[in-house]
C-alpha cells in the first residue's frame, strides 16, 4: 500500500514538474523544475528496485547535467520577446515531432498491454533475484563482459564528446601572460644577479 | 511494505517528508505572519548601496561550459567504475581488461585536453 502511495506521489510530482519545465517562461525556472523531475524519476527507479540507476540519475543528471543546462541557459542571451517571436514559425515542426513521439508512446503502451504476460516473463528471466544479487553487482556482471562492445562504445562517445567540446569552445586569447612555474622554479641565481666590482669614486 | 530493499529506503522517505514540511513551514509562516509593506526602495535590487550597473542576466563566458562538460565526462567515467569494482570478483580477467581499455581511451582524451591547455584558466 505504501509503495502504491509513494509511486503515485512520485509520478504525480514528476508529471507536474515535467509540464512546468515546458510552460515556465523563465528558462532558469525550467531547469529547476527539471531537477525536481529528475529527483522524482530517481524515486521511481528506487521503487522498481533499480538502486544503481536511481543514484546515477541523482549524481549525473542532478549533479552534472543540470549544472550544464544552467550554464547553457545563462550563456544564451535570454530575451523572452525574441524567443517568442519564432514560436509560430517553429510550431508546425514542433507539433510534428510531438505527434511522432506521442504515436510511438501509444504504440509502446499498446504493445506492452497485448504482449504483457510474455514480456513480463522474459524480463523476470533475465534479471537475477534481487534478494541474492544486489542491483549494482548485477549490472557489473553483464556490462563489462557480455556488453563489452556497448561499454567500449560508451567510452568512445565520451572521448568524442571531450574532444568535440574542446575543439568547439576552447579559445586561446592572444597576448595573455601566463605564469610559467617551471621557469620560475628553475631560475638560478647566476642567471639574474651579477656582481660588479666598482672602484671607489668611479661609480656613475 | 514487504520488499526489504524499499524498507531500507524508508528513512530517506521520512527525511524527504520532514524536509518538505520544515522548508514549507519556513517559507509559508514568514509569508503568512510577517508584515508586508513593500515600497520601491525596499524591493529594488541591492548592489553594495549603489544602483545596479546592468541586468543580472548577463552572458557567461563559454569556458564555464567547457569545464562543466569535462566534469560530466569524468563523472560518467567514475560512474562506470562502481559496478565494475563491486563485481570484479565475478567478471574475471576479461572484465578487468575491458575496464582498463575504457580508462585508456579516456586517458587519451585527458592527455589531449591537458596538452591543449583546456584545463588552464587563462
Amino acid at each position: 500500500m505504501y509503495e502504491a502511495i509513494a509511486f503515485y506521489g512520485f509520478s504525480a510530482i514528476l508529471l507536474l514538474a515535467a509540464v512546468l519545465v515546458i510552460v515556465s517562461r523563465n528558462p532558469v525556472h525550467s531547469v529547476l523544475w527539471l531537477i525536481l523531475a529528475f529527483f522524482n524519476a530517481a524515486g521511481l527507479f528506487v521503487l522498481l528496485g533499480a538502486e544503481f540507476v536511481a543514484m546515477i540519475l541523482v549524481i549525473v543528471y542532478v549533479g552534472a547535467v543540470a549544472v550544464l543546462f544552467l550554464f547553457v541557459v545563462m550563456m544564451l542571451d535570454v530575451d523572452l520577446s525574441e524567443l517568442r517571436a519564432g514560436f509560430a514559425q517553429y510550431l508546425p515542426l514542433g507539433v510534428l515531432i510531438g505527434v511522432v513521439l506521442l504515436v510511438e508512446l501509444i504504440f509502446f503502451v499498446i504493445s506492452g498491454w497485448t504482449l504483457g504476460p510474455a514480456l513480463k516473463s522474459a524480463i523476470v528471466a533475465a534479471a537475477p533475484d534481487a534478494a541474492q544479487v544486489s542491483n549494482t553487482r548485477a549490472i557489473g556482471r553483464l556490462l563489462y563482459t557480455d556488453y563489452v562492445f556497448v561499454f567500449q562504445g560508451a567510452g568512445m562517445v565520451l572521448l568524442v564528446a571531450m574532444i568535440g567540446a574542446i575543439v568547439l569552445t576552447l579559445r586561446q586569447r592572444p597576448g595573455v601572460r601566463k605564469q610559467n612555474i617551471a621557469a620560475q622554479v628553475s631560475r638560478q641565481r647566476g642567471d639574474t644577479v651579477t656582481l660588479h666590482k666598482v672602484e671607489t669614486g668611479a661609480g656613475a | 511494505m514487504q520488499n526489504p530493499l524499499l524498507v531500507q529506503y524508508l528513512p530517506i522517505l521520512l527525511f524527504l517528508g520532514i524536509a518538505i514540511v520544515v522548508s514549507g513551514a519556513a517559507v509559508g509562516l514568514s509569508w503568512v505572519l510577517a508584515v508586508h509593506k513593500p515600497d520601491s526602495e525596499k524591493v529594488s535590487a541591492y548592489e553594495c548601496g549603489f544602483d545596479a550597473f546592468s541586468d543580472a542576466r548577463a552572458k557567461f563566458d563559454v569556458r564555464y561550459y567547457l569545464v562543466a562538460i569535462l566534469f560530466i565526462i569524468f563523472d560518467l567515467e567514475v560512474a562506470f567504475l562502481f559496478p565494475w569494482a563491486i563485481s570484479l570478483g565475478d567478471i574475471g580477467t576479461f572484465g578487468f581488461w575491458s575496464m582498463v581499455v575504457f580508462l585508456g581511451v579516456l586517458t587519451v582524451g585527458f592527455i589531449y585536453e591537458w596538452k591543449k591547455g583546456a584545463l588552464e584558466w587563462e
